[in-house]
């Protein structure tokens, strides 16, 4: 049984003209990571958003760990966990306060105790006592990621992990990221820009556009495809409509 | 049921860490209605001494009409105090920017207003009770003098307090963080037909209906009947009972609908933009 198994997807906004997302399917496996790629306004927050279940489809199923998420989300939704640099904790708690908070929002036992893991292996030790406004970028993301891992999730959604990361720091995250899937066989659907990211995470790839999954495939059978050095040339084909590769990608899809 | 009131616990622990570390913010809540009690028991204080002089004899009448206003300042903060605390706990999230994370835990929407209602409750107590105090000690002022019916009169004004912060949540669900100024200011449009310092017969007639539909002008009806003759008045006291499960059950329904609106929108997505 997938991780998440999304059918048929799409997402009319209320007045909106064309749908943000377009009758998409896909599923993750569990243990695998499946990336949203596109551009900006492709539908890759809708997805995410619909996934979540802060968003109501207008048509389409979701069933997330099992459970079909119009019905059921809840179930869901204390298994999975999200992370993304466009929300942010409590400035004025402290890490720990904030970390405690999901803990207990997650039902996780021993809050104490799984706080102390992750401060040991994300290296928050001397944050957890700070107040999370006052952290750096790279410190928060962290943290972040600390609280999208408080419930040992089995099923992952982040949305850019690594934006406005220095490339240290964002290889710390990825590196993070690739020990916890190992470890726990959890599944990530990953929506990034970061190309780098996307082929060294990802073992399959869905290139969105306009609402519509216009391509998939792992990183490589994608730039074997299109004929690239790399997955942003392959990016930047579908984002610019070279015709021969949409052609190719429709044979794919 | 344990995992529910884990999570609910959760929200009272993330609201009470912020207390806990910003004494503004706790000064804050005591400062509005200590205030308010003392502007208005000088007031009464003044009138009594001018009037005391014009009507010697009519002391115990003048003291009354003194109780009556200070009773009313004290009794209407709860109301005002209860539903600011539903309402700004739920907008610290929005300017916390912190929603979006709580929208997607396992956390229920009946439980994150159980969260709010809590919360209410002891931001209230901090808020009002240091007046209290302090109206006792300026004004030798007993509000526990009323007797075991003042419970009633403050729980049935924070239940007010309550569901029409539901409302106000429900109308920033639907339009955003620019609805956000009713937080503080709803409730000061239904002081008026709350009748707190005058019987509701000194309204004009056409406004008597509106002021009979709001529990809050019966618990003030209920507060004079026994600071005036001592008597509890039953009957508006079973009035605003009845009232505040009538609004409360609309409230809640206007809340469940633009909920669920709000995610066909996708406004949870963009509400503190």
């Amino acid at each position: 049984m997938p991780a998440l198994a999304v059918e048929n997807l799409t997402k009319r906004y209320p007045g909106g003209a064309a749908p943000a997302v377009d009758a998409i399917s896909f599923e993750v496996a569990p243990g695998g990571t499946v990336g949203l790629l596109g551009g900006n306004g492709a539908g890759k927050t809708t997805t995410i958003a619909m996934v979540l279940g802060l968003l109501i489809p207008t048509e389409g199923r979701i069933v997330a760990l099992g459970h079909d998420m119009a019905r059921d989300r809840f179930a869901a939704l204390a298994r999975m966990n999200f992370s993304s640099p466009y929300l942010a904790l409590p400035h004025r708690l402290s890490v720990r306060e904030n970390l405690t908070v999901y803990a207990h929002l997650y039902d996780v036992a021993r809050p104490a105790r799984r706080i102390a893991e992750l401060a040991d292996e994300l290296d928050l030790g001397e944050l957890l006592d700070r107040p999370s406004g006052q952290l750096s970028a790279g410190q928060k993301t962290r943290v972040a990621l600390a609280k999208s891992l408080i419930n040992r999730p089995e099923l992952l959604l982040l949305d850019e992990p690594t934006a406005s990361l220095d490339p240290d720091t964002g290889d710390v995250v990825r590196t993070w990221l690739e020990r916890y899937r190992a470890a726990s066989g959890c599944a990530l659907l990953l929506a990034s820009h970061n190309m780098a990211e996307v082929e060294r995470l990802c073992d399959q790839v869905l290139m969105m556009k306009r609402g519509r999954i216009v391509d998939r495939g792992s990183p490589a059978e994608l730039i074997a495809r299109y004929g690239r050095e790399d997955l942003e040339e392959v990016f930047l084909d579908i984002a610019r409509d070279r015709a021969l590769s949409r052609d190719r990608a429709h044979e794919a899809v | 049921m344990r995992a529910s009131l884990r999570r609910i616990w959760g929200m009272l622990f993330r609201h009470v860490s912020l207390y806990r570390r910003s004494w503004p913010r706790l000064l804050e809540l005591a400062y509005w209605p200590t205030l308010q009690m003392v502007i208005w028991g000088l007031t009464a204080r003044f009138f009594a001494a001018r009037l005391g002089v014009a009507a010697a004899g009519a002391s115990g009448a003048l003291l009354t009409a003194a109780s009556v206003l200070l009773g009313g300042v004290l009794l209407w903060e709860f109301a005002l105090r209860s539903q600011m605390g539903v309402a700004i706990s739920f907008l610290e999230e929005i300017w916390s920017r912190n929603l979006g994370h709580v929208f997607v835990s396992p956390l229920r929407p009946a439980e994150l207003v159980t969260a709010l209602f809590t919360i209410s409750v002891l931001r209230t107590l901090a808020g009002v009770l240091p007046a209290v105090l302090l109206a006792w000690m300026l004004y030798a002022f007993n509000l526990f003098a009323m007797g075991p019916v003042l419970i009633l009169f403050m729980v049935n004004l924070m239940a007010m307090g309550w569901w029409v912060s539901l409302a106000v949540v429900s109308l920033i669900l639907r339009h955003g963080a620019g609805a956000e100024a009713l937080a503080w200011s709803v409730l000061f449009g239904l002081a008026p037909f709350s009748c707190v310092f005058y019987p509701v017969s000194t309204l004009p007639a056409a406004l008597r209906p509106l002021a009979l539909a709001l529990p809050s002008a019966h618990v003030f009806e209920g507060m004079r009947a026994v600071l005036n003759h001592g008597v509890i008045a039953w009957g508006h006291l079973g009035w605003a009972i009845g009232l505040n499960a009538l609004w409360m059950a609309a409230a809640a329904l206007l809340f469940a609908r633009q909920f669920r609106a709000a995610r066909v929108r996708g406004a949870l997505l963009t509400i503190g933009e």
